[in-house]
């Protein structure tokens, strides 16, 4: 199993650190931020990014893209989390074009994936509402069959980068009760079809994401994305996926958070000495590098797993997002108290990258969904 | 077919030929890697089954004991890569080691390294054949994790040192023929520099050693006491006051021995196969107490994590990648995850875990309590967790001090 980078994928990773570090800096999220800007990312940044072929990484060769796995994908996100970069891989790529890639359809892989591995179409999946929590067969949005297509009606919570997407993959209850696990549907609708209605979520973790209204939305049958009633499968595999990259940017978050506490450990005085010097921190820092170098190979494990088509990657990737939820938020509340009184302040990054990981704990299951996830797996 | 695949099927063909059956291991697993039930040589050595004894002379008489020692030491001058086929193939037909000990797991690599000519000509090829047995005589009562505290005195007298004080912690010191000991040879110099590697020949009237008793029962460890005790000024390793260096380069490999010997995988999950027994299963096929499976769910994603980490340490050492700062965490966090893990079995076991001999017991179940009660040592023997986590903060972190 390989769980040591190549040097084409070292490569990979030393370009997305240089570019990241040049380019986005956590204080450029911080501006968007405070300027209440309307997009929330950069398009521009986007093409550059579109111009590296990040969008491409895992999008397959024949619809344009650079067909390459979880690995490489996660090279770049691990860098990008360092620095919050904001822009739309996660929900473009693993998620909206994620979808399409498992259960799209010759025609509509032809249609979008060469769209979005060059930068040009943005993509969301609606698959969370208001109380579904990490259940992705609660369902209650519906879609009713009528002719030749379908009508779609209900609300989607939660939409990553949903405000802005282009194209979004709804999933919607075609048969069957609100947590059946039989009876949901993907569709590709249009942001701006006629009944859809986009109302932008100002989230803690600064994500950007949005509310989905869907009041009588006709699409047609070509908008169906893989079985009818059967999108559940396509679903978890599509989350899997996903999971595994957020994964990745997990690990960016808690290196640079424990990167900025080590360096605060080692410059900042008190009774007259570094505040590094007093064992009660040291071993305490010791620990979150210790859960730290433990998350990494847990990600490196499931990245391996998956792209060998391994028949225990489900059970990695759960392994993964525990570790990395629990070790997440570890190393950001250690971060923020050895920070002390600074690390409150909103002036201070910490508290940003606190926050990035209580989210992404709480994104695509935390730690005790995936142990029962897991103990499911291996039958017990 | 290369040289190497001769060699290989040379080897399978030798030990299946030679490898007695009661010398493969059966269906029990090992158990961790600690090495009750096999052989450790020495003078007091006698065997449990005659096969072992035939198992160790046929492996002795090819030098595979200590396969890739040299020839002129008395072991097998092979390489590495045969060394990996013997390695292997006995992995494969299910042999068990023909021989274990500190010999040839210490002292011996360390004589390899630092010992002269003499010396590895003295010691080695005893070692090879299983002749003598060694024990490791580091801790002291007053010397723990501040092992370089230790006030054995040694004082030079003619071609010998006379050496007093006491030794604790070692390890089978009453089955071994020879100790392997730091002992204070300079009381001027800082406490680093006054400390001398040596060699001592446990059969003398000045050595006495008693056994342990721990919480969990028997155990291998003793107090070695040395009064007036001779040590030839031949047998003194790495040069005179030079011990610190010594030990350093050999409680290195001890660390890297216990967190190994916790990480032998198993087939199944004990903790799940003692929650089948003891819990039972609710109508859905799930451990039936909630709480219980959370937990075992989560020790056993930890081993995994564990595995993952020793895995991409030793693929990044095959590519020739120096060891990356992810090694110094095996021995904190191994030992503390067989703690975790030990207990969880007992927790599992409820009021069937409180027994201690006699009857209403099985075997299995006062082996998991003493298991547990044992497992609360790990942390402290080989350098303590605290000291672990020190070693981290300073030498991976470079916190100051």
């Amino acid at each position: 199993m390989g769980l040591v980078l190549s040097e084409d994928q070292q490569m990979l990773k030393k370009a997305a650190a240089d570019f990241v570090k040049k380019l986005s800096p956590v204080s450029r999220v911080r501006a968007l931020r405070d300027s209440d800007d309307a997009v929330g990312f950069s398009r521009e940044l986007w093409t550059k990014m579109a111009e590296l072929g990040w969008p491409a990484i895992p999008i397959p060769e024949e619809a344009g893209g650079l067909g390459m796995g979880s690995l490489e994908m996660a090279c770049v996100l691990e860098e990008c989390g360092r620095n919050l970069v904001p822009e739309p891989l996660l929900s473009t790529v693993l998620l909206g074009a994620g979808a399409v890639v498992r259960g799209g359809t010759e025609a509509q892989k032809a249609d979008l994936l060469p769209r979005v591995a060059d930068g040009s179409l943005l993509m969301a999946l609606a698959y969370q509402e208001r109380n579904s929590r990490y259940d992705l067969a609660c369902c209650s949005a519906r879609a009713e069959k009528k002719g030749s297509g379908y009508v779609l009606s209900g609300e989607k919570a939660l939409v990553l980068d949903g405000h802005v997407a282009d194209t979004i993959v709804v999933v919607v209850r075609s048969a069957g009760a609100e947590r059946d696990r039989h009876g949901l549907s993907l569709f590709l609708v249009e942001r701006g079809a006629a009944g859809v209605e986009v109302v932008r979520q100002k989230t803690m973790h600064l994500r950007q994401a949005a509310i989905l209204r869907m009041n009588g939305v006709e699409v047609s049958s070509d908008a169906l994305v893989g079985s009818l009633g059967e999108g559940l499968a396509v679903l978890e595999d599509v989350i899997d996926r996903a999971t595994v990259g957020l994964c990745a940017e997990m690990i960016g978050n808690m290196t640079a958070t424990f990167e900025m506490t080590l360096e605060y450990l080692k410059t900042r005085k008190q009774f007259g000495v570094v505040i590094g010097t007093f064992q009660a921190l040291k071993h305490r820092a010791a620990k979150m590098f210790v859960e730290l170098e433990l998350a990494r190979s847990s990600v490196l494990g499931a990245c391996a797993a998956l792209d060998l088509g391994a028949p225990g990657a489900r059970e990695l990737i759960s392994v993964a997002k525990a570790r990395c939820s629990d070790a997440g938020v570890l190393i950001g509340y250690e971060g923020l108290q050895m920070h002390g009184g600074i690390g409150m302040t909103d002036e201070h990054d910490v508290g940003f990258f606190v926050k990035r990981l209580r989210g992404s704990e709480m994104t695509f299951g935390d730690g005790a969904y995936h142990r029962d996830r897991f103990a499911a797996l291996q039958g017990f | 077919m290369s040289d190497l695949q001769a060699f290989r099927e040379e080897v399978r063909a030798w030990l299946d030929a030679n490898c007695p059956a009661s010398m493969r291991w059966g269906t029990e697993i090992g158990n961790g890697g600690l090495g009750d039930g096999l052989c450790w040589g020495g003078k007091k050595y006698k065997p449990a089954d005659p096969d072992e004894k035939v198992w160790l002379e046929r492996m002795v008489a090819r030098a595979w004991t200590a396969p890739t020692w040299p020839k002129i030491y008395g072991g097998g001058g092979l390489s590495k890569e045969q060394a990996k086929i013997i390695a292997d193939e006995m992995r494969r037909l299910r042999c068990k080691p023909a021989l274990v000990g500190f010999g040839l797991a210490m002292i011996g690599p360390l004589l390899l390294e630092h010992g002269n000519e003499e010396q590895k000509l003295r010691f080695l090829p005893e070692i090879v054949r299983g002749e003598v047995r060694w024990c490791q005589g580091y801790s002291e009562p007053g010397a723990g994790s501040d092992l370089a505290g230790v006030q054995a005195r040694a004082v030079r007298e003619g071609d010998f040192y006379v050496v007093n004080g006491q030794k604790v912690w070692t390890s089978y010191a009453d089955k071994a023929d020879w100790m392997f000991m730091l002992v204070r040879s300079d009381v001027e110099k800082p406490k680093h520099e006054g400390i001398s590697f040596m060699l001592i020949d446990m059969e003398q009237p000045g050595v006495s050693v008693r056994p342990i008793r721990l919480i969990s029962g028997q155990s291998p460890f003793c107090e070695t006491f040395l009064e007036d005790a001779r040590v030839s000024a031949e047998h003194v390793i790495g040069g005179v006051n030079n011990g610190w260096t010594m030990a350093k380069a050999l409680l290195g490999h001890e660390r890297s021995m216990i967190s190994e010997a916790f990480n032998e995988s198993e087939d199944k999950n004990e903790l799940v196969s003692a929650a089948r027994r003891y819990v039972g299963a609710d109508s859905g096929g799930r451990v039936g107490d909630a709480a219980l499976r959370d937990r075992i769910a989560q020790l056993t994603m930890d081993k995994i994590c564990l595995e993952l980490t020793l895995k991409r340490t030793k693929e990044a050492a095959k590519l020739g990648n120096q060891p990356g700062p992810e090694a110094s965490i095996f021995k904190y966090y191994a030992t503390e995850l067989n703690k975790d893990r030990t207990a969880l079995v007992v927790g599992i076991l409820g009021p069937q875990g409180l027994g201690w001999e006699g009857e209403g017991f099985g075997d299995d179940e006062f082996g998991n309590t003493r298991a547990w009660l044992r497992a609360r040592g790990n942390s402290i023997e080989g350098g303590t967790s605290e000291v672990q986590l020190n070693i981290i903060a300073k030498r991976v972190l470079g916190l100051p001090d």
